[in-house]
């Protein structure tokens, strides 16, 4: 895989989306839910991002905070989020609207409720474009068409005119990113986009996807729950857990190198289909509340190398080589001997 | 071929043995109607058309295919929620296809199921203890006084604490509440246990949890499961025979290394391919067979091989007008296509270096 001057696989000259220190925290009756708590990365263009946690590991809240979605009175944001120069935190919210859907698309995981249901799909498609860019309604449904057709529909001029519930799921699906990507985004972020999916239907949008990424030289977020999905079409990698990236590198380091207790715990949890014996190695317990997070590293009660200092002291997010960064206290070395003995199973 | 490694260890009972279940061209065509007070019938779904299927005691069968392929379905007629339309079903060689309500009541005590829902399987105005108890309660097979000892021996079974027998569903996980499912399905000692997408609703690291419970459980009590999964990989861990549907039929069955090795129908294939694999390296080796379009609509299910319209390798005019059936191939493998896969035509996955 080939490296740039970032040592980052598929990074290019800055960032586009420079995240730093991110808190969203929530008030509600039962305490303050702290959904994000200081987590601080960088998107590229032309870079293909995976984001991976478990629910309530923080990952949408973090994206639906960059696309400034997260802006009720309940919520207290924290942090920068630099997109080209511009803070999207402070930006007002008829600057953001501007932003968002113009240069960062997003795709929502259930295509069935993200789609109006009294809309025709053409209709949808074009009051997007017609938000951003004043065009007469022709041009833009000319736009729309065309873009039906790119993502694989086929008769994208009559399928316009359909209504969602007239599609399939996958076809759905497809229409969404249509839309997300008509007014050719910077930025695509795509949270779960095929988990509702069939995996022959997940292929055809992940391959599509990847496919407009290319073409368009867009940056894509993609988050998900999936490690199998991660290691095929991103570049980079954060692994989330409690609310904080866990580590973060790129995709081979990850999979071949892996620092994190959290990270050995979910790639020993993912049946292979290529390994003919192999034993499930859970991780114990569950992700802890929000609410009352664990002291110390969050991780620890489920961490099977738990040390003392562990229960009492945050580890920081570290990273001896500029791009691989695991927040644990294990030593790089035990981490490394770790994973070569006890986690790589590839036989 | 060569053997693998360590093939699953089967358990005592593998072809030869008297299967513990037995299908014989079973079908269930759901009606279309048309009309609120005079319905008239204007079609049908074949939802599953044709299914024979053996399962013997101790292994696990798993059951995978798209959405709509009627897996599902087929879990419910065996479990006699739906009566099969045609064919005949049989359980330890006792055919009960007409079995009314009361004459499947002690049958059912042998056939248990698993929901994919955590969350809607469960009754949220009950106790957990309540819910576990309830198979006690309809089949009597304990006297009232040792059911709360029953149950929580039960919940100590399958991992959850016993104190917590007067909680509601809403305080538990979605792992949890999983773990209380499969409690309840064990509750009257079944011998089948039927798992509809157990832990497709769960975060990865509890599916491992859920995974590993399952087996345990096999192990310990003998269990013969059917598992099914839209999830290739899951449903090959689990299982020792994996059943591949589509649109109502089953198109291929083989063990699971075969099966992953050495797919025949090119709709396994195609599944195959489309598995995400967690390994980077692994996964720019495979070769993909990417299909077009979605599965058909099974009220007019295509003519000939059903999969001939998304078949990257169909010919004309055979597969659209010959039925394939199924022919075997590798031991123990059977795959219905005219033109069957290559071995290794997909995941050639020999670990490099």
């Amino acid at each position: 895989m080939s490296s740039s001057t970032h040592g980052r696989s598929g990074a290019v000259g800055e960032p586009l989306l420079r995240v730093r220190d991110l808190k969203v925290h929530f008030d509600t009756p039962d305490g303050v839910v702290k959904a994000v708590n200081g987590v601080s990365f960088d998107i590229y263009q032309g870079e293909t991002l995976g984001v991976v946690g478990e629910s309530g590991s923080g990952k949408s809240v973090t994206f639906l905070t960059v696309m400034g979605l997260i802006r009720s009175k309940d919520a207290r944001l924290e942090g920068e989020v630099i997109f080209d120069g511009q803070d999207l935190l402070t930006l007002p919210d008829e600057e953001l609207r501007h932003l968002r859907g113009k240069r960062i698309g997003m795709v929502f995981q259930d295509a069935m409720t993200s789609l109006h249901p009294f809309y025709t799909v053409g209709q949808q498609i074009v009051e997007g474009i017609r938000a951003h860019e004043k065009m007469p309604k022709k041009e833009a449904w000319d736009r729309a068409v065309d873009m039906l057709q790119t993502v694989g529909i086929p008769k994208p001029a009559e399928r316009a005119r359909q209504y969602p519930h007239e599609f399939s799921g996958g076809m759905r699906q497809r229409a969404m990113i249509a839309m997300a990507l008509a007014l050719n985004p910077d930025l695509l972020i795509a949270d779960e986009p095929t988990t509702a999916l069939d995996v022959t239907v997940q292929s055809q949008i992940l391959e599509l996807i990847d496919r407009l990424k290319q073409e368009f030289r867009t940056a894509v977020v993609l988050i998900t729950h999936d490690l199998g999905v991660v290691a095929e079409y991103c570049d980079h990698i954060n692994v989330m857990y409690a609310a904080k990236i866990a580590e973060s590198g790129n995709t081979r380091d990850i999979y071949y190198g892996a620092h994190h207790p959290y990270t050995w715990g979910l790639l020993q949890s993912i049946p292979r289909l290529e390994s003919e014996v192999q034993d499930l190695k859970p991780i114990k317990g569950q992700p802890p509340s929000l609410i009352f997070v664990p002291p110390g590293c969050s991780f620890h009660p489920r961490c099977p190398y738990v040390m003392d200092i562990c229960r009492t002291k945050e580890p920081e997010l570290q990273s001896p080589d500029g791009v691989h960064a695991s927040a644990c206290h294990l030593a790089l070395s035990e981490k490394e001997r770790i994973f070569r003995e006890e986690v790589l199973q590839r036989a | 071929m060569t053997v693998s490694v360590r093939e699953r260890e089967r358990p005592a009972g593998s072809p030869g043995s008297t299967p513990l279940l037995r299908l014989e061209g079973v079908k269930k065509h759901f009606p279309i109607t048309r009309g609120v007070i005079f319905q008239k019938k204007i079609g049908q779904v074949h939802a599953v058309d044709g299914i024979d299927l053996e399962v013997y005691p101790g292994e696990t069968l798993g059951l995978v295919g798209e959405t709509g392929c009627g897996k599902s379905t087929l879990a419910r007629l065996i479990m006699k929620v739906y009566d099969a339309t045609e064919g005949r079903l049989f359980f330890e060689g006792e055919e009960y296809t007409a079995y009314g309500r009361r004459k499947m009541r002690p049958l059912r005590r042998e056939m248990q199921m698993i929901f994919q829902d955590p969350y809607a399987s469960l009754n949220p105005r009950k106790t957990i203890g309540s819910i576990i108890a309830d198979p006690f309660r309809i089949h009597h097979t304990v006297p009232k006084g040792d059911v709360k000892k029953n149950v929580q021996e039960l919940m100590e079974l399958v991992g959850l604490n016993p104190e917590h027998y007067n909680r509601y569903p809403h305080e538990f996980s979605g792992g949890q509440r999983q773990r209380v499912g499969v409690a309840r399905a064990l509750a009257l000692r079944p011998k089948l246990i039927v798992c509809d997408e157990p832990v497709s609703a769960l975060d990865v690291s509890i599916q491992a949890q859920i995974i590993n419970l399952l087996e345990k459980l096999q192990r310990e009590f003998g269990l013969t499961y059917i598992f099914i999964a839209h999830d290739l990989s899951v449903v090959k861990h689990v299982s020792n025979r994996v059943a591949v549907m589509y649109l109502g039929k089953i198109v291929e069955m083989a063990t699971g290394p075969t099966l992953y090795r050495n797919p025949k129908h090119p709709y396994t294939g195609a599944l195959l391919s489309a598995v995400p694999i967690a390994d980077p390296d692994l996964a720019s080796h495979k070769k993909r067979i990417v299909l077009e379009g979605d599965v058909p609509s099974p009220i007019d299910p295509p003519s000939g091989c059903r999969f001939h319209p998304r078949c990257p390798n169909a010919q004309f005019p055979r597969c659209r007008e010959e039925e394939p059936v199924l022919r075997p191939h590798h031991p123990g493998q059977v795959a219905a296509c005219h033109f069957p896969l290559e071995d290794r035509a997909v995941l050639d996955l020999e670990p490099t270096a």
